[in-house]
């Protein structure tokens, strides 16, 4: 599937997100087996696109719900990268402060609420998000990213019939990489067909390509336009695919190994870059010099991280409860 | 230059301490570039394949296929190529400490169970039940044991170093300057009780009060008094007992048919009855009614009851209820109240506190079927009554359960004999056959 | 304190929420039935009419749902009160509680607050048997995160909500369904201290330590001891997270005997929690152990008897005072 026109400052800006993404989670790879990152990784390698296309289309007055494996989303979102990277080895410098680690990035200031590590847990509080802006008078949409995976919770039924319902203004962002862990959606699921689960509560809803980025921001923008103009919910599923484990610990025997090739015969930044070459609106030397960067950005990153502090242990009972109201 | 680096056994897990090297894919002199699978590594999991992150040479091999190394641990030299890429630093990973988790040992078997009436008059005789050697069925401890073992009394020994105190015991001792370990213990399980710290405090009263730095206060004062009392009482009143067992059905029923009429702050309860037949019988049989004083027995003319009260802090008062004998029952409940009250809230009035004319001590509530009290000088008897029990009865030579209760007299031998006593108790036991009569208000006999 | 009038604790709840909703257009009330039906347990009646559907939020039967959407809504700037019908349906919006709501503003490092409050109803006594007549307060209790609060008289439910809005982080309020139809004294603008416990009844010597719908039975209890010379004091916790200790120690200081009242079950109760911790900081003012009187062991039957014996009971509160206060 061909996407429509896109210039060369655009392309380039999408290759560069993209990449800068990738080449996190590669390094991401590298410190989590020295040790340097603990707990759980979830590596966002091969579904790029989907994070990229869809956040260029939001403002900052929008609201950006994800999952566990949201580096991606954070870093397109404007997290930091030097505070996601330092969250990952949990300094205080961290957009967490070190208190939530690699499944729970939040940063208020681009207004990105997690970071959720309980599957279908985001979805409730998208709906409240809309709520309140509903409510308040405010413009902003709320835009919720989750996997396939949570479509078999009741979380996610009752999240789509209260956003329905209540015409909430929630872009449903359903990232379907084919596998919950290590389970294939066509055992999982009597209904694979996710948009018809949609729209089955009255919402519009369809699917795209989410390895073109391209395709990708198209559908988001005219998923993100009908929400705001007709303030109330959309289901877009994003055909993904991830070429890594689900986490670092997974020996990922549920998938065909020849499966995941050819699925990286489709690596986004590849699919990008061959358009962009093809039409002549980049050249090699573009493409370097962007490696170059993300891999600089990246450096600069893991050095802030590793020159960072730690939270003092006296101060472990702080952040269970507000120390200010919100105002 | 070409830099050297290790390749390491990877962390793959947030729970990956070690793992096993497998399988090498590559040999020394191989190329290698970044990303590619080297290795085979066996976690506890699965086995997994893992890369390498930087180009270059194989140099050496480390590690043994099949062995078992640490995180961390190099398995591999590598010569960087054009890449020179360190190696990322050696992690700190130190493996948990193996916890060896000892199998359980078990309790010794515990003693046979001393049943609470044993035990409670062990610890009202000041008997230490440890030191006890039972005569009952797999050495179990009798009332008589205990009986022997109040005429002998034995220091009980301190076991294993520790002394088994209950926690205001210990604060008490502290107060008082007791040592815990020469103090016998005759709460459950031979605890030492704040009774029991009282009671030595006491006993050694100059040298100890001396000792103790706490400010002494009221309640202390009363309760040293208390005790030094009864250890005069014991010494100068040549005491005699008798007792006697009382049906109590007659009484029982007319307070229940009293009672239904009756919300729950009016109910009588059956102590009410008890002391309004003794005050009546001190009526009848006055020898037992009043005060020995200098060398000579000087009877009232009033009934002032004084009702025992344990303390809060260990320890008893006995104040009086004034003319009991003339209260009618309600009445009389409602002063017990007060008494009881004030007594637990040390604001007794002074006039309660000295001139009762005749003690009685209930501790019924408290399971004990008799009472064997000691007599509160300068007074010339005490009247105990114990648990109400069913017990079975022949009346009208039919055998049936009824509710009993004992009585008990404990009198001045230089005031009285048994024969004079035993009016006394027969004189209770009518007053509780006709309870009706109870219930009048002041016609002395 | 302001005028007092006596109203029942129904009433009080209603009109707490309502003042709390014309005095702030951010509080909204959501949840199931709350507003054509009036509240499950008529609390919201004619809230509906006074305010509209956008702020008295009939909710579909999604309690995880509709508490996420809470939580969401609290963190864009609203304040919602979800009333989840009972903690027995409260099991269903457990995650989202314990793992989005007490958790976020650790999680984030301090960067989102939820200022959420979530009314339940609790515990049993109405022969609804085993599924609805739960009493988890002390689950809750066990949160960091969470305040728990639970107003066991009509004053304190009208003067505990305001309050609860205006803290910044999620409480949950806990109504013992006996309580809905008791009467008492209750003042507008009287807001209740939700750090303190309180003492109902003073007294010297064994203190009755209880909270919500054991109240009453601890102070019936008092009554029936006071008659036999036994003075209890009763301490009405109010606030189960975090419980007000220094009211609860000082209490157990002065009358060296204490007996918790406790509707959960006995195994690992909240009167487990404060057992412990007499034990702790109390130890050398105890006369004679702790003691707990909780429902026994066996999921809520039906038979009104069998419902009596398994609940604490004025009896057996007596009976556990008197026997902690005949030892020593």
């Amino acid at each position: 599937m061909t996407s429509g026109a896109v210039d060369r400052e655009t392309g380039l800006a999408l290759y560069r997100q993209m990449l800068r993404i990738r080449r996190f989670e590669e390094r991401c790879v590298e410190l989590y087996s020295a040790a340097s990152i603990r707990g759980f990784l979830h590596l966002y390698i091969g579904e790029e696109a989907v994070a990229v296309g869809t956040m260029r289309q939001l403002r900052a007055d929008d609201a950006v719900l994800a999952t566990y494996r949201e580096h991606g989303h954070a870093l397109a979102r404007g997290v930091p990268m030097p505070a996601v990277m330092a969250e990952m080895f949990g300094r205080v410098e961290g957009c967490s402060r070190g208190r939530g680690g690699s499944m729970h990035l939040f940063h208020a200031p681009t207004r990105f609420f997690g970071g959720q590590a309980i599957v279908a847990a985001g979805l409730p509080q998208a709906v409240g998000l809309a709520l309140a802006n509903r409510m308040l008078g405010r413009d902003g949409i709320v835009a919720c990213f989750f996997g396939e995976g949570a479509v078999a919770e009741g979380e996610f039924h009752e999240s789509m019939n209260l956003a329905a319902l209540w015409h909430l203004p929630v872009l449903f962002l359903c990232e379907n990489n084919r596998y919950a862990m290590g389970t294939a959606l066509d055992r999982s699921e009597s209904e694979t067909n996710l948009p018809i689960k949609a729209a089955s509560y009255e919402m519009p809803a369809w699917s795209m390509d989410g390895m073109d980025v391209l395709a990708v921001a198209d559908a988001a923008r005219l998923a993100v336009d009908t929400v705001r103009a007709h303030g109330g919910p959309v289901f877009l599923e994003a055909r993904t695919y991830r070429f890594r484990a689900h986490s670092m610990y997974d020996p990922d025997r549920y998938r065909d190994k020849e499966e995941v090739e050819r699925a990286r015969l489709r690596d986004p930044l590849v699919v990008l870059s061959r358009r962009l070459l093809d039409d002549g609106l980049v050249t090699d030397a573009d493409l370097a010099s962007a490696d170059r960067d993300a891999v600089a950005e990246v450096d600069a990153a893991v050095a802030f991280a590793e020159a960072g502090g730690d939270e003092p242990e006296a101060d472990l009972l702080r952040f269970v409860h507000s120390e200010r109201s919100p105002s | 230059m070409t830099a050297v680096a290790d390749f390491r056994m990877p962390s793959l897990g947030a729970d990956m301490d070690e793992g096993t090297l497998v399988e090498w894919l590559v040999a020394p002199g191989d190329e290698v570039r970044r990303g590619q699978v080297v290795a085979v590594v066996d976690t506890a999991k699965a086995a997994i394949e893992v890369e390498v992150f930087a180009d270059g040479v194989v140099q050496e091999l480390l590690v043994e296929p099949g062995t078992t190394v640490a995180v961390g641990t190099p398995l591999a030299r590598l010569s960087g190529g054009d890449a020179t890429v360190d190696a990322p630093p050696a992690p700190e990973v130190t493996a948990p400490p193996q916890v060896k988790v000892e199998p359980g040992v078990t309790a010794p078997p515990k003693p046979p169970p001393v049943s609470p009436v044993v035990r409670h008059l062990a610890h009202q005789a000041g008997v230490d039940l440890a030191a006890v050697a039972g005569t009952g069925p797999h050495g179990e401890v009798r009332r008589q044991d205990v009986a022997r073992a109040a005429k002998n009394p034995v220091v009980s020994p301190v076991r294993g170093g520790h002394v088994p105190a209950s926690p205001r015991a210990r604060r008490r001792a502290l107060e008082l300057g007791v040592e815990l370990a020469d103090v016998r213990g005759t709460g459950p399980d031979s605890v030492v009780t704040v009774l029991d710290v009282e009671r030595a405090a006491a006993a050694s009263q100059p040298a100890t009060r001396a000792e103790s730095t706490a400010p002494v206060d009221k309640k202390q004062a009363m309760r040293d008094a208390i005790g030094a009392l009864m250890a005069r009482s014991k010494r100068e009143i040549p005491h005699y007992y008798l007792r006697n067992t009382v049906d109590l059905t007659r009484a029982l029923a007319w307070l229940t048919e009293r009672n239904a009429a009756r919300g729950v702050g009016d109910r009588l309860v059956p102590a009410a009855l008890l002391l309004k037949a003794a005050a009546l019988a001190a009526r009848q049989v006055p020898q037992v009614n009043g005060s020995y004083v200098d060398d000579a027995f000087r009877p009232a003319d009033h009934v002032h009851l004084g009702v025992a009260v344990s303390l809060r802090g260990g320890g008893l008062v006995a104040p009086a209820i004034h003319d009991a004998d003339q209260l009618g029952l309600d009445a009389l409940m409602a002063a017990l109240k007060d008494v009881v009250a004030r007594a637990r809230s040390g604001r007794l009035r002074a006039s309660q506190m000295s001139d009762p004319t005749l003690t009685v001590t209930n501790l019924g509530e408290r399971g004990v079927e008799e009472v064997q009290g000691v007599i509160y000088p300068p007074q010339v008897a005490l009247v105990g009554f114990g648990t109400v029990v069913e017990r079975p009865w022949v009346a009208d030579g039919t055998l049936g359960v009824h509710p009993v209760v004992v009585a008990t007299l404990a009198a001045d031998h230089r005031v009285t004999d048994g024969h004079t006593g035993g009016r006394f108790l027969a004189a209770v036991d009518a007053l509780l056959q006709d309870p009706g009569r109870l219930d009048s208000e002041g016609e002395p006999e | 304190m302001t005028e007092q009038v006596t109203v029942t604790y129904r009433e009080a709840l209603r009109a707490a929420i309502r003042e709390a909703m014309l005095a702030d257009d951010r509080v909204f009330l959501m949840g199931e039935d709350v507003g054509r039906y009036g509240g499950s347990f008529g609390v919201s009646l004619g809230l509906l009419e006074e305010f509209g559907e956008e702020r008295i939020r009939d909710t579909p039967l999604s309690e995880s749902g509709f508490v996420g959407a809470g939580i969401g809504a609290a963190m864009g700037g609203l304040r919602p009160i979800v009333e989840v019908m009972t903690v027995n349906f409260a099991l269903l919006a457990l995650d989202q509680l314990v793992n989005t709501a007490a958790a976020i503003h650790h999680m984030s490092g301090g960067q989102f607050s939820v200022p959420l409050v979530v009314r339940m109803t609790s515990g049993a006594g109405r022969q609804l048997a085993a599924q609805h007549s739960h009493s988890f307060e002390n689950w809750f209790a066990h949160v960091p995160g969470l305040r728990v609060l639970s107003p066991a008289t009509a004053a304190d439910a009208r003067g505990m909500l305001a309050p609860a809005l205006a803290d910044p982080d999620p409480v949950v309020l806990f109504e013992h369904a006996s309580l809905y139809n008791t009467s008492g004294p209750a003042g507008a603008g009287d807001p209740v201290d939700i750090d303190r416990a309180v003492v109902r009844r003073p007294g010297q010597d064994v203190t009755l330590v209880t909270y919500g719908g054991c109240l009453a039975k601890a102070v019936a209890a008092a009554e029936v001891l006071s008659a036999d010379g036994v003075s209890a004091e009763v301490v009405d916790l109010r606030v189960l997270r975090p419980i007000d200790w220094e009211t609860v120690l000082g209490s157990v200081a002065k009358t060296h005997r204490a007996v918790v009242v406790d509707e959960g079950w006995h195994t690992l109760s909240l009167a487990a929690e404060v057992s412990a911790r007499i034990a702790e900081e109390a130890f050398y003012d105890l006369d004679a152990p702790v003691r707990r009187v909780c429902t026994a062991e066996v999921p809520i039957p039906y038979a009104r008897h069998l419902e009596r014996a398994a609940l604490p009971s004025v009896e057996r509160v007596v009976e556990a005072a008197e026997d902690v206060v005949g030892s020593g």
